[in-house]
């Protein structure tokens, strides 16, 4: 304490710096995230306050938490979005997790072209997502879809997949795992490389066969790679809007399908911001869906936190 | 070493802040990056085929300081995306599109608009319909956009899938097949005994109901912008007609503007489509190959208007004055006249109806149909509707109604009913 009154200015400044610098160097993150992360989320708190058209800021009236009540409480569609959403985050999560990790195994072992097969998993994640869209709706068309052609050589009738609830989810789906598996099984392959091979010898020598090993050895072992992964996949499937937008493209594209059946919370977002102009309730949407999904992020953290490490 | 790195780092510096510059304002030059020097650059914002690309070419031929770019989204699509670039205040083209179907809720902002009344459009109104030039005029006069086309009714139908059905081809008989609604539906039923395997007499149930919504006096608003939805008879008894013919098995279950909607033009499902004038040129745009098999006959009922455009000014543009006067350009009647001898799409300039040129042309397309006059014909017997502000949104509910029928999820009661509360929300 006393000490400090002796210091010199050099040896301040220099004390100052070396408590400040830190400071500066960590400061564009913040001042970038203040920019384009923090501010947008007050701004969007304070008009998700206010009955607001999109075209029309100065006709803005402050009507306190009404767009919340009006969504929590009184709106049916909302809530049916929200089920959509929770339905495609299940059906595109759990698979696309447990296919990486196939994947991932299947790419750690010796194989002929293995680094092309490696290259070509991140092939459909760089792929743009609206290309992508458009061509698997295609191949899940009514009339002269693929998939129903190969259905029909099992004796299935003609689905037409965009009217039904399962089966549109199952379309959106598949879109989604095709999409990211790629990415994650990359993410586990680097981790299971570094998963030493005197783990898998010793337990060859105490007698465990391929699948116990990649049970009791690689899946713990991955455990923090799966984590991130799934997080990742939960907070990416909370906002999912591209998909189920092209899916059903047309003057109806935002009210994912005729009733409504795979309208997802972030495509219900949209069809009240940008086809009701309605921007005061969109951002209150906005607002809930951020909350869920830190959320349905926490759970899935939780869930996938419980894997064993022995 | 230094003083190299040094103007390196400035030139990458002003490099950057050029890429900032012109991702702000799209159309702002920077230094010797702008390849024109000195060229004012004009956006048309535009949603399906509005056959601007020779015009624009002639155009710049005659105004050699001027370069336009043309970009095409698809219809909701483009909507959407005005609406999100006037709400943000920048994006938008210099001179953007609008359907019949939007222009009631954006002319409900016209300071986003350049109002073309101030800009020398008051001396121009001579050159539209009455009702099309008051259909974009706001409340405090301001003319926010140029009309474009009119949709006008007719049907286009497959002359040999009818001759396969044993139904008579010739246009005039094939008009005379249904004077009414009742009839043409009756017809369908006809074609269906003998109709080609697959084959549907009609593309999907929402097309038909928007030409018979087009018909009606009043649509989906009344004159003092209230929905009339639940309360309008001609609405139900149009609904009720097509739920019919969904359920007489007529329909290929095909909703508009999707591409299901387009392979069904390709693969030949559907042997008739409501066709305003606008269809045409999607027609020969999705299935070239079926050029000759196509022809056009009246619309049931008479007269009608489905769709149809205006050419809008955004005030956020850098050059507003060259745009209007592009817009007004492009409205003119002769280049209409030009769109519709090589498009098909029908002038809303009534001077061009009595011209021998528009109303003498034939299609070959279209097996040489006289849509010339078909088309004037019928525009001049149209009766105007008024579009209320949120046109388009009720719109769309009718579509997914009328698919929920299709898609055999509710009967025509049920999705009735779910229609009109989902249209009551549309009125806050």
């Amino acid at each position: 304490m006393t000490s400090a009154k002796t210091l010199t200015w050099a040896e301040r400044r220099h004390k100052w710096s070396a408590t400040l610098s830190p400071f500066g160097f960590i400061s564009p993150y913040f001042l970038i995230f203040g920019a384009f992360g923090l501010f947008p989320l007050l701004y969007t708190a304070v008009v998700s306050l206010q009955d607001r058209n999109l075209l029309d800021a100065d006709g803005a009236t402050f009507i306190g938490l009404g767009n919340y009540e009006q969504l929590l409480f009184h709106d049916p569609y909302f809530w049916n979005a929200m089920g959509n959403t929770v339905s495609l985050w299940l059906l595109t999560t759990i698979p696309q997790i447990l296919f990486a990790l196939g994947v991932a195994h299947l790419l750690n072992r010796r194989l002929r072209g293995r680094t092309l097969f490696r290259m070509g998993m991140i092939l459909p994640n760089i792929t743009s997502v609206a290309a992508v869209t458009i061509i698997f709706a295609q191949l899940f068309g009514r009339d002269f879809g693929l998939v129903n052609w190969v259905l029909s050589w099992f004796g299935a009738g003609r689905i037409d997949w965009q009217a039904g609830t399962a089966s549109s989810h199952t379309a959106i789906a598949a879109m989604v795992v095709w999409r990211w598996t790629g990415y994650h099984a990359l993410i586990f392959l680097a981790s299971m490389q570094a998963i030493p091979t005197s783990m898998y010898e010793a337990a060859t020598l105490d007698g465990a066969k391929g699948w116990q090993q990649f049970w009791r050895i690689t899946v713990p072992l991955l455990r923090p790679q799966i984590i991130f992964s799934t997080v990742i996949a939960t907070t990416g499937n909370m906002r999912l809007l591209a998909e189920p937008l092209l899916f059903n493209p047309g003057t109806a594209a935002a009210t994912g399908g005729s009733d409504r059946q795979f309208q997802t919370a972030a495509l219900y977002l949209y069809e009240q911001g940008f086809t009701k102009y309605d921007f005061g309730y969109s951002s209150a949407i906005a607002l809930v869906l951020a909350v869920v999904t830190m959320l349905v992020a926490g759970l899935s953290y939780l869930v996938t936190r419980r894997i064993q490490t022995d | 070493m230094r003083p190299k790195t040094t103007s390196r780092r400035i030139r990458l510096m002003a490099g950057a802040v050029c890429a900032g510059l012109a991702a702000v304002a799209a159309l702002s030059g920077c230094g010797s990056g702008d390849a024109g020097g000195g060229k004012v650059r004009l956006s048309l914002g535009l949603f399906g085929n509005f056959g601007y690309t020779e015009l624009i070419k002639e155009y710049e031929a005659a105004h050699p300081d001027i370069e336009i770019t043309e970009r095409t989204a698809s219809y909701s699509d483009h909507h959407k995306n005005l609406a999100a670039h006037l709400a943000t205040g920048g994006g938008a083209a210099d001179i953007e599109a609008i359907d019949t179907g939007y222009v009631a809720q954006f002319k409900a902002t016209p300071d986003k608009f350049v109002d073309l009344n101030t800009a020398g459009g008051d001396q121009l109104r001579d050159r539209w319909l009455d009702w099309k030039w008051s259909a974009s005029l706001a409340t405090g006069g301001q003319q926010i956009g140029y009309g474009t086309d009119v949709g006008g009714l007719a049907i286009c139908y497959r002359s040999d899938l009818f001759a396969q059905a044993g139904l008579p081809t010739d246009r005039d008989a094939v008009s005379a097949l249904w004077p009414t609604w009742q009839a043409y539906f009756d017809t369908g039923k006809r074609f269906r005994e003998h109709a080609p395997n697959g084959v549907k007499f009609m593309d999907g149930g929402p097309t038909v109901l928007n030409a018979i919504i087009g018909q009606a006096p009043v649509g989906y608003y009344d004159q003092s912008d209230h929905l009339v939805v639940a309360s309008n008879p001609a609405l139900r008894q149009g609904w009720d007609q097509v739920v019919d013919a969904v359920k007489a098995n007529l329909s290929a279950g095909l909703l508009y503007s999707t591409p299901t909607w387009n392979t069904g033009f390709t693969q030949s499902q559907f042997a008739t489509v409501t066709c305003p004038a606008w269809m045409m040129p999607k027609i020969k745009d999705q299935a070239p190959d079926t050029a000759g098999k196509w022809d056009v006959a009246t619309v049931p009922g008479g007269g009608g208007n489905w769709g149809g455009s205006y050419l809008t000014v955004p005030q956020q543009g850098k050059h507003t004055q060259e745009a209007v006067e592009l817009a007004a350009w492009l409205t003119a009647p002769e280049q209409q006249a030009k769109i519709f001898t090589s498009q098909g799409l029908l002038p809303s300039t009534p001077s061009l109806y009595d011209n021998p040129e528009i109303a003498g042309y034939t299609d070959p397309f279209f097996n040489n149909a006289p849509v010339g006059k078909l088309f004037t014909d019928a525009a001049k017997e149209l009766k105007p509707q008024y579009q209320g502000p949120k046109a388009g949104d009720v719109q769309t509910e009718f579509g997914n109604a009328m698919q929920r029928v299709e898609q055999g999820k509710q009967d025509g009661a049920a999705a009735w009913q779910q229609l009109v509360d989902d249209v009551a929300k549309l009125q806050s």
